[in-house]
Parts: structure tokens; sequence; C-alpha cells
């Protein structure tokens, strides 16, 4: 019986101690005729024939060297990161509630709060929430908190579609509403009204927009402080090594901060688990979604960590609760902290320096060939749309035969043309994949 | 134990040409340490150290479902063919992956007796929000925007009330009768026209199956509103009573509870959501389909225009419900049975045995689920031990506290699951250190008071961290 | 047993009143309602000027392990309110009639005369 550790000894004095005479005895509360057996679940197997038949679909896919971006990112992953987040004691805990017990993961989540805040700019960050996306619907509800009488939020065009998807689907239901703002066309990057619509509670400035284009946060950020508006940064928490931390932005700074921390130390896993990063400025402390943990200490004036300001949370204020978020992302958390102890400052400013660096590398190798261009042409960090004359789709799928994923087509997006792909880069990628690049992009592009 | 903060070297930083504007660029550098590869090892292996986990200790927290994280499903988790999938792979490109979450959605519907299942949702909660937003999508499609009503009972898990919330839904509570069932009257009196669905957990939170769930399910139907599984005690019935026979339109599953993947420190989890046919068209997306060709794609927004939309950026967390399916397979038919035996086998006995040495059952007429209640309010009235004490004084004994004081109308309670992975000597040994915890509060109830006594911290001032909110390392 | 002094009247929702005369009502919560919260760590005060309402919410009483409404005891308009416990939510515990009171309001002369005397307050919490 795998994992269940009973022989029939011991089951049968468990029984006899129960006064039954047999397991199904103790199901006598339930009707019998609920009570049905799974006919359709397959037979068990064995470990060794489990491990085959996941290492055969595993090997069902070609092992490709990704230049797709989006939103999620082929970093390099500090080999310490796997080896420490497999450790059952971090692997197999759960939620501290009981905090002597839980220091490990207090004080890993400590210090993530603390790496995110010095990144950020920000004062307070918490212990974080599902993913990106999902923590900007978080913030955008925050937003909603902190300007009760307002109804909507400023949406840039640009804001990556699948994170904007989840706004649209969960937003309405609160009778919340997106406005979208226009682009420029030729800059790829927001064009601001003259006035804010009356209703809004907040603006969205991306920093790092779905072009890969960097936006003029400091304009953005006074538009939204004039126009009595918060804001709320998304970020992109490797690239924060270089650009300016969203604490910074205008005068004010921004009021909230959001993020897809995947790029610290997290698997691309087909897209999750991922990790949403949360910071704001201190006062606000009480409107904040998700997990807080607080350094403490106990009779003796020893210093410990343990949960704190949960009557904000679903188990205590119900209905009531700043959201329905239980826990956070735990182990992903572990993982990003650790990855940003082995980088450092130092490691992380390499990682960054390196893959803006190839991004350009690439660029300038790309638009060497015939007929290809740049559609916006302003500063980006590590991720770039590049026209080709032939349908971005099509280039991306014969381009796998190459073992490359040569990037997200605009169009699966819904945003740009058909030729338009969206490229990645980042310092795992070596002078001789830019040159393999080219040389398949530049073959396809001759037939 | 000292900071990651505190373990820094001086390295020189890196300069570079950038051909980014300066204003866009930060002014100042990072202000984060450079500790070497050691020292964080170290500190990380230290810190890990400090937790108690299922790997190292008994975990009896009711409601969670701590039960024995199989290896082989992280091992196969992480295969570099899965953990390197860039979610933006075309799907002819990731067809092994599709596959094995397509087996999932079918396992999943099958032990549900649900039609079709998304696995989108990122934790419990989310699936949740989900399916409750599922219901009031059903309801407007119908053109019915009355119903802003959930009903929930008033021992239900605070997240309910709080998705309900979420996805624009008042929310009005419905009492519970002293054996632990629905008070059926009351549901009666408050189903109208105005109510949109009930959110109900079975066996409840209060470690007992609700045995009117059929009249239950009848009136709510009758009355024109769905009802809504909460899949937080599933594993009480894995294999044996589906919810979908019991009348349920829509529900989740807590992955990371009945289906072994790891709690990880808090998550991520992941909640599953399965739903009857009338409720297919609005489960959430992304969603696997097989193609006539036998082929695997991703179904979108095209495919299903009533869909509630995208809950986050992609597909889930697939690493979860690679886990997830790992177990499932590993279970198979007979194995998934077990589970519920042996979990409900365990939590019988070790209610008996500690009423044995003299504790008290919240509802001792009533047969156990896979987790039970007990109360101390006897030993609060007699020494003014609280449950919180015993659960710290538990700690002090290597075992990690039940959880306490959930449900609320159960005054001074501890909640009790013991998982069907542990072994009777396990179960034993608790028995045997909640016996002497119990003399103890009778003899020397400020030794409990004290508890912990015997790990590297006392007990630790949550007042003291709220009142002065110290959030993040100090520079 | 917890404090009920005999000077003050109380509301069901464990609010104490004092009548300073002259319309003017000093408002606390009550030892009872102290000991039921637990250790108090966040008070939310309506500002002086707002109205209250008898029986409605006009502010938040955070402990570490729950959350409660304040509910004023009294209508009137809120003329002072102790600002002093956003530093020291703590005298809630410690002092609760005294240096932990939460509000002054302004209301009609005798508007606690609904309110229960300290003798019906003992015997509303004996009976909880």
């Amino acid at each position: 019986m795998p994992y269940i550790p009973h022989d029939e000894e011991e089951t049968a004095a468990m029984l006899a101690a129960i006064g039954v005479d047999r397991i199904d005895a103790l199901f006598d509360e339930i009707p019998q005729h609920l009570q049905t057996f799974p006919q359709g679940v397959p037979e068990g197997l064995s470990e060794m024939a489990l491990a085959r038949e996941f290492e055969e679909r595993a090997a069902a896919q070609p092992s490709l060297r990704s230049f797709a971006g989006a939103g999620a990112y082929a970093h390099h992953i500090p080999a310490v990161v796997p080896e420490l987040i497999g450790r059952g004691e971090f692997y197999s805990a759960y939620t501290p509630y009981q905090a002597e017990a839980s220091q490990g993961t207090l004080q890993v989540i400590f210090e993530f709060q603390t790496y995110i805040a010095r990144l950020t700019g920000m004062e307070v960050a918490n212990a974080s929430l599902y993913d990106g996306a999902s923590a900007l619907f978080e913030a955008c509800l925050m937003a909603l908190r902190l300007r009760p009488q307002q109804r909507s939020i400023l949406v840039p065009r640009y804001l990556l579609p699948h994170w904007r998807e989840v706004l649209d689907s969960l937003l309405p239901l609160q009778d919340v509403r997106c406005i979208e703002l226009d682009a420029d066309p030729q800059r790829g990057t927001v064009r601001l009204p003259a006035q804010a619509p009356a209703d809004a509670a907040a603006l969205i400035i991306p920093q790092i927009n779905a072009l890969g284009l960097l936006e003029d946060v400091d304009a953005l950020q006074r538009w939204a402080t004039d126009q009595g508006l918060l804001s709320i940064a998304v970020v992109q928490p490797l690239s924060l090594a270089l650009l300016r931390e969203p604490g910074g932005w205008g005068e004010s700074g921004a009021d909230i901060v959001v993020g897809e921390a995947q790029a610290l130390g997290i698997p691309l896993n087909g897209g999750g688990p991922y990790c949403g990063l949360f910071a704001c400025r201190r006062d606000m402390v009480r409107q904040m979604p998700g997990r807080l943990v607080a350094r403490t200490r106990d009779a003796a004036g020893r210093v410990g960590y343990c949960l704190t300001l949960q009557a904000r949370e679903q188990h205590i204020r119900r209905g009531q609760a700043t959201s329905n978020v239980c826990t956070n992302q735990g182990l992903m958390v572990t993982a990003a902290t650790i990855a940003l102890a082995s980088l450092g400052a130092h490691g992380l400013r390499e990682a960054a320096v390196r893959s803006h660096r190839q991004a350009r590398s690439l660029l300038a190798a790309l638009l060497d060939l015939k007929a290809v261009r740049r559609p916006w042409d302003g500063p980006f960090f590590n991720e770039f749309v590049v026209r080709f004359p032939i349908s971005a789709v099509q280039l991306r799928d014969a381009l796998l035969a190459d073992g490359i994923l040569a990037g997200v087509p605009l169009a699966e997006l819904g945003l740009g043309e058909d030729g338009d792909l969206l490229i990645a880069v980042t310092e795992r990628v070596s002078d001789e994949d830019i040159d393999d690049y080219r040389a398949a992009v530049g073959r396809i592009l001759e037939q | 134990m000292e900071s990651i903060f505190d373990l820094d070297h001086h390295r020189e930083p890196v300069t570079a040409d950038l051909d980014i504007p300066a204003a866009l660029c930060r002014q100042h550098p990072l202000d984060l340490p450079n500790p070497s590869e050691l020292e964080v090892l170290r500190h990380y292996t230290q810190l890990s150290q400090r937790n108690f986990a299922i790997d190292t200790h008994f975990y009896p927290l009711g409601s969670c479902t701590m039960k024995y994280n199989p290896r082989i499903a992280h091992r196969l988790a992480n295969l570099p063919g899965f953990a390197d999938i860039h979610p933006a792979t075309p799907a002819q490109a990731q067809q092994g992956l599709l596959h094995l979450l397509w087996d999932l959605q079918n396992g999943l519907a099958e032990l549900t007796q649900m039609a079709a299942v998304s696995l989108t949702p990122a934790a419990g909660a989310q699936g949740e929000l989900a399916g409750v937003a599922m219901i009031r999508a059903y309801h407007h499609a119908r053109g019915d925007f009355q119903r802003r009503r959930m009903l929930i009972p008033s021992a239900a898990h605070g997240t309910n009330p709080a998705s309900a919330r979420m996805a624009g839904f008042t929310v009005t509570e419905l009492p519970t009768r002293a054996d632990g069932d629905l008070e059926l009257a009351a549901l009666e009196r408050e189903l109208g026209p105005d109510v949109a669905g009930i959110m109900l957990t079975n066996p409840s939170t209060l470690g007992v199956f609700e045995r009117q769930i059929e009249t239950i399910a009848e009136r709510v139907h009758q009355a024109g509103a769905l009802l809504y599984y909460d899949g937080a005690n599933f594993n009480a019935i894995l294999g044996r009573v589906a919810p979908g026979r019991m009348g349920f339109d829509v529900m989740h599953l807590n992955l990371h509870k009945t289906f072994a993947t790891p709690h990880g420190g808090g998550g991520p989890g992941s909640g599953a959501v399965a739903a009857a046919a009338h409720l297919e068209p609005f489960l959430p997306l992304p969603r696997v389909q097989r193609e006539q060709d036998g082929r695997w794609r991703w179904l979108g927004r095209a495919d299903r225009p009533q869909s509630i939309g995208r809950l986050n950026a992609y597909a889930g967390q697939i690493g979860v419900l690679l886990r997830a399916q790992a177990y499932l397979r590993r279970l198979g038919r007979a194995g998934v049975k077990r589970v519920s035996s042996y979990a409900v086998l365990n939590a019988n006995y070790l209610l008996k045995e500690l009423q044995r040495v003299g504790y008290r059952a919240a509802f001792p007429q009533r047969r156990a689920s896979h987790e039970f209640l007990l109360t101390v309010e006897d030993l609060h009235r007699q020494t003014g031990v609280r449950a919180l004490d015993v659960a710290k004084r538990l700690l002090d004994f290597g075992i990690y506290a039940p959880t306490i004081y959930f449900p609320q109308l159960v005054p001074e309670c501890l909640l009790i699951e013991p998982t069907e992975t542990e072994s009777k000597a396990t179960l034993d040994r608790f028995v045997a250190v909640m016996a002497q915890i119990r003399q103890e509060a009778l003899e020397q109830p400020e030794l409990l008071k004290g508890a912990p006594q015997r790990l590297k911290l006392g007990r630790l001032d949550e007042a003291w961290a709220a009142r002065h909110l110290q959030l993040v390392q100090e520079r | 047993m917890s404090t009920i002094p005999e000077h003050l009247r109380y509301s069901t929702t464990h609010e104490w009143v004092e009548d300073l005369g002259s319309g003017r009502y000093r408002v606390g919560i009550t030892d009872h309602a102290q000991e039921l919260l637990g250790d108090l760590v966040y008070v939310e005060l309506p500002e002086p000027g707002r109205g209250v309402q008898s029986g409605v919410t006009c502010g938040v009483l955070e402990s570490v392990k729950a959350a409660s409404d304040l509910i004023a005891p009294l209508t009137g308009v809120v003329a002072e309110r102790n600002e002093a416990l956003g530093e020291h939510p703590e005298w809630l515990n410690e002092d609760p009639y005294g240096r932990a009171w939460l509000l002054v309001l302004e209301a009609v002369p005798a508007a606690t005369a609904e309110l229960l005397d300290a003798a019906a307050y003992g015997r509303l919490i004996e009976g909880q």
C-alpha cells in the first residue's frame, strides 16, 4: 500500500479500540447509495513504472533554447537554489501558524520582504501572492479600498495582455472597470490624456511594457500625482538592478509595486508556480492583501519572527478581509530569496548587464538581415520586438527544428502585426547562441 | 540567528555601458549583501533546521491534510523536460506536458463525478473564487441578475465568505445544530429568488459528515440556486463518495491536501475546479483539450466564450499539478480508496484514544471523519490553561500543534487531522504526550502557559510584533 | 471577574459611557471587552467633527487574533479622540476605563438613558 504504513495486525487493533469490525463501518453515517467506487481511475503504478511514464512524457518535447519572454524568462538558477528548496524542512512545512516551530520559514519570508522592499525602493513588502498578474489584480482592489469613492483603474494598452485578461475576469465581479490608455503608435509607450476620468482610482505603470520598451516613468508618476491618482508600478525585479526603483519615480515614488519574481531562481515550469511580489508605502499596510511577517521577541528578549496583522486576513475577518488569499507562494519565496542571496548585489547587476548586452547583440545581428526592422525603437532592457518580412508564427515554428524557441509572436498576444516577434534575451544566451539564432533566421528568410 | 543582510563582502561594481537613458537608470547602487556561496548554503540550511515539517515531525494540523509528500513526485515534476518549458511554447512542442495535464483533468473528473475540470486556480481560495464566479456567470447567462446572496454555514472556513464577497455576493451565514449538521429550517427560511447558491464543506469543518446533504441539495436546487463544494476535506471521502453524486454543481480540490503535493511553508498550492455539465462552459481558462487527431492543445476564449476567463498569467501551478498527477497515478484505483479508509481509521482511533485519556470531543455522539474536534474548555475552567497553551506545549515534545480556535463556534478547540500516512506507533506516542500534557495542565498549569520551554525560542510576542511592526530589516 | 465601575453606563456591545456634563460624554470599551479581544494592537477612531449613530460602527479595534467593530453607544458628534492610542494600543488592555478612553462625544443631555447601569451590565456579561 503506497505511503500507508498499517499492517493487518495494527489495523485490527485500531478497529477494536474504536469498537467496529471493519473500516467500512467507519463510514456508516454516509448514505450507502452515495458510496461508489471510481471505476474510471486506472490501476496504480509502481514507482519504476510511474517514473518511466513521466520520463517518456518529458522526453516527448524538444529541448529548446528559450528566447521567449512576455513575463517569464529563462534566467540562470544558481545550483544552491534547488538544493536548498528541496530540503524537507522547507518543502514539507506549512504556513507558519506556530511561530516557535517555524522560524526557518518565517525568517526566510522576512528576508524576502526586505529584499523586495530594497529592490523596489518601497517601505514594506508582503510575503508574496500567487503570481505577478494576480498580484496586480490585488493591487487594483487595494487601490479601490484606499479610494472608496472611485470605480475604475487606468490600464495602458501595452500592459501584458494575459495580465490584462486577469483584471478583465475578476475586477468586474466587484463592479470595477479597466479604462484603457492609448499608446503612442510611433513610440509604443503610454500616451497620457490631459485629464484622468473622474472615477479613476489608480494608474498602472508597467516598467517594461508588453513590447519590451521602457516607459518615461517619471512623467507617468508625476501625472498620476497631479491627477490625484494612486500609482501601481509593475516591475520585473531583475531589471531593477539597472533600472530606477519605483520608490524613486517622480517626486513622490510609486504607491504600490507588483511584479513577477519568476526571474529570481524559479524555473519556467510551463507557467507556474511563480511568485507575485507586492510592496507599498508603510501607511497603506493595513489595506495590503496577503501574509506579512514581522520581527518580534520572546519573553527573554530573544529575536524571532511571526505572522502579523492577521486581523486583515480571511481566517479572522471572513467576509470583511482585505483578500481571500490564505497563504503565500512559500517555496517559491524561498527560491527567490536564496537566488537573491546567492547572486548578491554584484551578481544581480552582472546578470542584468549581461542580459541587456546580449539582447543588444542579438538585435544588432537580426537588424543586419535584409528586410528585418524594429517597429518601435525606444530604449529596452532585455526584450524587444523585431518585424520580419514573414509571419512571426511561421518563423517561430520553423526555428523549433533548430532547438530554438525564437520568441513570442505579438499576434498571439493580440498585439502588433503579423511579422512582429517579441524576443527576450537573458544572461544565459551565449555569443554562439546569437550566431545560431541569426543563422537559422537567415536560412528561413532566404527560402 | 543572524540575518543574510549581515553576511556581506565588498565586490567591485560591474561597470557597464548601457544603452538606456540615464534618467531611467538606478541612481544609487543596490543595497543588497554579497555573501559567499558557502555562507548562503549554511545560512539557509540552518534556517531550515528551525522548522517543524512533515519530513521531521508529526504534523496533525486540522483541515490542512499534512500527509507525506512522495519524493518521486518531486523528482518527476522537476525533470528538465517539464521545468524548462516556457509558457509561450506552442502546443506542438509541449505535447508530453499537455498529455499529463489532460490525464489529471480526467482523473479528477472521475473522482469527483463531475463533467469537466479546469486546473488553473492557483490555490484553494482562487478555486473558490472561480467556483462562485461561475455560479454568478451561470445565473447571468440565464438572464437572472437577482441572485446576489450566497449562503454559508457559520462554521465554514473564513475563505468562503471572503471569496463570495470578492465575486460580488453578499453573505448570509447559516447556523449549525448541536450535533454538527446544518440547521435545515434556517436554510429553508433563507432560500429565495435572491439566493445564488450555498457553499458547503462535506465532511464539514466540524469533522463530521453532513447527513442531510441530499435534502439540502434538493431544497437548494428547487429554489433555483446552486451548490458549491469546498474540497478542503476531500481526503475523508476520496475514492468513496463523489461530490457530483451528492448533488454539488461546482467545487474545488486542494491538490496540496488530498493529492499530497507539498505545502512548501505556505505554498504553492493548487485549487483545481470541477463542474457539472451545466457549468462547464463557465470554467476558467486555459484548459487542455484533446483533438480528433489525438493531439492536445490549450482551450482559449474563442473556444469557450462564456468562460469566467483567466485567473492568473498562465495555466496555473503546473509544477504542483504534475506532482498531483504522479501521486494519483502511483495510487491508482485501489490506492485512492485506501487513502480515505486509513485517514478515517486514524482519526477515529485517535479520537477514541484521546477520549480514553480524558479529553472531550466536541461531537462525542458522531463518527469522526478524517479529522475531529476536541475542546479543552473543561481544562480552561479548572486551570486557566487554554487551547493555545496545549498547542505550544506539544511543540516541546516535537509535535506540531493542531489547528486551534477554528471553527470559532466551539470554544477552546483543537482540530486534529492525523492523515493516513501516520503509523499507529506515531498516533500512540501522540496520545501518550497528550495524556502527559493533560496531567501537567492539572498539576502545573504554569508550565503550559510558559510553553514552549525546550525550543530555541520561547513563546513569541505577537502583540509586540503588531504594535511595533518591523516588516523589513533596518539598514 | 472583570471590573465594572459603578459610575459609568454601558452598552450591550461592551462600550462604557461617562457623562461629563454639558452634553459631553466620554466613551471607551469595558474591561470585559478587552479581555475578550486579547492584546490590542491597533485602533481606528472617527475624526473629530464626524457624526456617529448609536448602534452603528464608527471605528475598528484590532487585536492579535481578532478584529472588532467599535459600535457607537450614543448618537452624537465626535468632539475629541484619544490620539495617544495610536502609539499605545496596549493601554486598552492595561487601563480601559482610564487613559485608554476612546472618544468624547457631544450629544443631547441625558443621552445615556437607554444604556445599562453597572448592575445590569454585570448580569449581561454573566449570562454570556
